[in-house]
């Protein structure tokens, strides 16, 4: 065997389980669902299918997927954007300012809620935000005669629990992008006479940027298709298309409809990356 | 059992299970045509939920004792499967319980046979409101015994309400602003929407008017919960006063968790559901059948069912009589009066279905607004 014919082997050895594993886990799954969004009756049903587009054509046609959809849209917004807020800050202080110790202990905190389970991280945080809840205690207790205090089954209640529930990816991979900044590219910054706000933002977010938008997609994605949050934290005003599609496939049995929507779902996530895409490649970012 | 039998018997649950599987491909077309298996005289195969009352062991046990009969069971997780499994597989079970809103579909099919009510001892005694019911009734004839059964009303919290509420109305009150709770199912929504609105509950005329009704809603829904431990956690918490909920979660709510819940009946009505025990067609075993049916209906059955397992509501007013007076059911379901106010679930088409659920879509798109 020839030393080329041997890398290839070993290329193809090495990546072979990975690309047999995802074939299985998600293309099959996939590909089935695909050929279910266009039956028009569930498979469960034992008559046989026909094809048809009509479950694409229910999403234009009722009125209410619209509004659902946007409403997901501007709740993966919301929520990327206060992971951002609250994460990237973090992370800068994870990468640059803490060092050893300390830096292990603080990682050890942002992955700790992962270790717990996600319903009863989201049912604690309804003990926080209800009518006399910690919240409203707390509040109480410092000014006596401040109106009720209930966030809980609000549009904010939400978001909140979203953020916690997918911050930690944003810290991770802002902290891997800024971590891997050389520091004398700021110090060399400094020496040409630049202030510190002048050395973040013309060096260290640009640089940043990549970690920035891979926590972006990592948390838009899942959000605008979650389902679970919405309905413990927001009660009647956490309606998403999530929980549509949910309902499609546990209470009226349309599989059919549930697999049409989730690729509608799918289609509009990738137009709204097809868009931005652009913007970003201008920016070096996905160079 | 001998060996040869149990080995027969696990090569048809395999086979079955393969039929199931075929069928929910969409290529079982083909192999329907498979031939019946025989089975052994003084077996019967029951069709049922896992865990609900027919495969308790000491039943069993105590059934093979008195009459001969081997019960063995295959279980169906939705409605859907349960018609799906007698559709594919002909003389492979003698006795199914089917919902009163499944019954009529099963015996249009022809998938179960009338019951001789002669062979059923127990027969006479069964609540005449479940028992000739149109919907275990079909062309004069039963279809199936009622067996158990249930109310979907509204349970309130007994420290809000000092006294019991009446109406259904009570949900539209104005000063109940975020503090009511529904479940989140298109089918029950409109229901309610529909009794609210004075119309039957299965299939009501004017399904605008019932929209209009839930709209009305908006400001005092505060959540819609989908499980009863969610129900309980929320009530808990007091997330809400007043919710639709089913009786027997009520009843657990009240009598395990220790929560301050109340349930009434409105006067405008509530949504009953009762289970049926039905012979499938071409049973090998009808006699089997019949005598594992009166079994069930048995208040002895009954009771140490709903005493050692717990169970919900016996259509046999005699098997109620004979709980212990300890017991809460007993007093929960006594109400007569209460049970004559239910309009029962009945058999919807797929398209009232769907359009239901996209009803209760738009509805809860216009709570979240």
């Amino acid at each position: 065997m020839s030393p080329r014919q041997r890398q290839k082997w070993a290329i193809f050895g090495l990546t072979g389980p990975a690309y047999a594993w995802l074939a299985v886990t998600i293309f099959l799954p996939l590909s089935a669902m695909l050929y279910c969004s266009v039956l028009d009756v569930s498979p469960l049903v034992p008559r046989p299918a026909s094809f048809t587009l009509a479950n694409y054509a229910a999403f234009f046609q009722k009125s209410f997927y619209l509004p659902l959809t946007w409403w997901s849209i501007l709740l993966g917004f919301w929520t990327t954007l206060f992971c951002f807020l609250v994460g990237y800050p973090a992370a800068y202080a994870l990468a640059k300012r803490v060092k050893g110790r300390w830096r292990e202990a603080l990682f050890l905190l942002i992955v700790l809620p992962f270790w717990s389970n996600a319903l009863v991280r989201i049912f604690s945080w309804t003990m926080v935000l209800r009518q006399g809840g910690f919240l409203d205690m707390a509040l109480h207790s410092v000014f006596p005669d401040a109106p009720a205090f209930n966030l809980l089954f609000t549009y904010p209640a939400v978001v909140i629990g979203l953020v916690h529930s997918y911050l930690p990816y944003m810290i991770l991979t802002c902290y891997v992008s800024l971590q891997a900044i050389d520091d004398s590219l700021m110090e060399a910054a400094r020496s040409l006479g630049a202030e510190n706000t002048t050395v973040f933002r013309r060096v260290v977010f640009p640089l940043s940027l990549p970690g920035v938008i891979s926590g972006a997609v990592l948390i838009f994605v899942p959000v605008i298709g979650s389902f679970m949050e919405p309905r413990i934290l927001g009660g009647a005003k956490g309606a998403t298309l999530g929980m549509n599609i949910e309902e499609q496939f546990t209470v009226t049995a349309n599989w059919p409809l549930g697999a049409a929507l989730s690729f509608t779902m799918l289609a509009i996530v990738l137009v709204i990356f097809a868009v931005l895409y652009p913007i970003l490649k201008r920016r070096g970012v996905w160079a | 059992m001998t060996e040869i039998s149990k080995f027969r018997s696990l090569g048809r649950s395999n086979r079955r299970q393969f039929l199931a599987g075929a069928t929910a491909l969409g290529v079982g077309a083909t192999v329907l045509g498979a031939p019946r298996i025989a089975r052994a005289a003084g077996d019967v195969k029951v069709l049922n939920w896992q865990g609900y009352g027919t495969d308790e062991a000491w039943s069993v046990d105590a059934f093979h004792k008195a009459t001969g009969n081997t019960v063995t069971h295959d279980y169906y997780n939705s409605e859907s499967e349960m018609i799906t499994k007698m559709r594919t597989n002909p003389g492979g079970y003698d006795v199914v319980v089917t919902n009163c809103a499944w019954n009529n579909i099963a015996s249009k099919e022809g998938l179960i046979q009338p019951l001789d009510p002669a062979k059923i001892p127990h027969w006479a005694d069964l609540n005449p409101a479940f028992r000739d019911s149109p919907l275990l009734n079909d062309g004069g004839k039963p279809f199936g015994a009622a067996w158990v059964w249930g109310i979907t009303a509204i349970a309130y919290s007994t420290d809000v309400f000092k006294e019991s509420p009446a109406t259904l109305a009570t949900l539209w009150d104005p000063k109940l602003k975020k503090r009511v709770a529904l479940r989140d199912d298109g089918i029950e929504a409109v229901s309610f929407g529909a009794i609210a609105t004075g119309q039957d509950m299965n299939h009501p005329a004017d399904l605008a008017k019932v929209k209009a009704k839930l709209l009305e809603l908006k400001s005092n829904v505060a959540l819609l919960w989908s499980s009863e431990d969610e129900w309980n956690k929320q009530f808990a918490a007091k997330a809400f006063d007043i919710s639709v909920y089913w009786s027997g979660s009520a009843l657990r709510s009240k009598t395990q968790f220790k929560l301050p819940v109340g349930y009434y009946v409105p006067k405008e009505g509530g949504i009953g559901w009762f289970d049926g025990l039905a012979v499938v067609k071409d049973s090998p075993n009808p006699d089997g059948a019949h005598a594992f049916i009166n079994w069930m209906i048995d208040p002895k059955f009954y009771v140490e069912w709903a005493t050692k397992v717990g169970a919900p509501a016996s259509a046999n007013p005699k098997a109620m009589e004979a709980l212990p007076d300890s017991d809460p059911s007993k007093s929960f379901y006594s109400d007569q009066e209460a049970i004559k106010r239910l309009q029962f679930m009945a058999p919807l088409s797929d398209k009232e279905k769907q359009d239901y659920s996209d009803l209760w879509a738009e509805v809860k798109t216009a709570f979240a607004g």
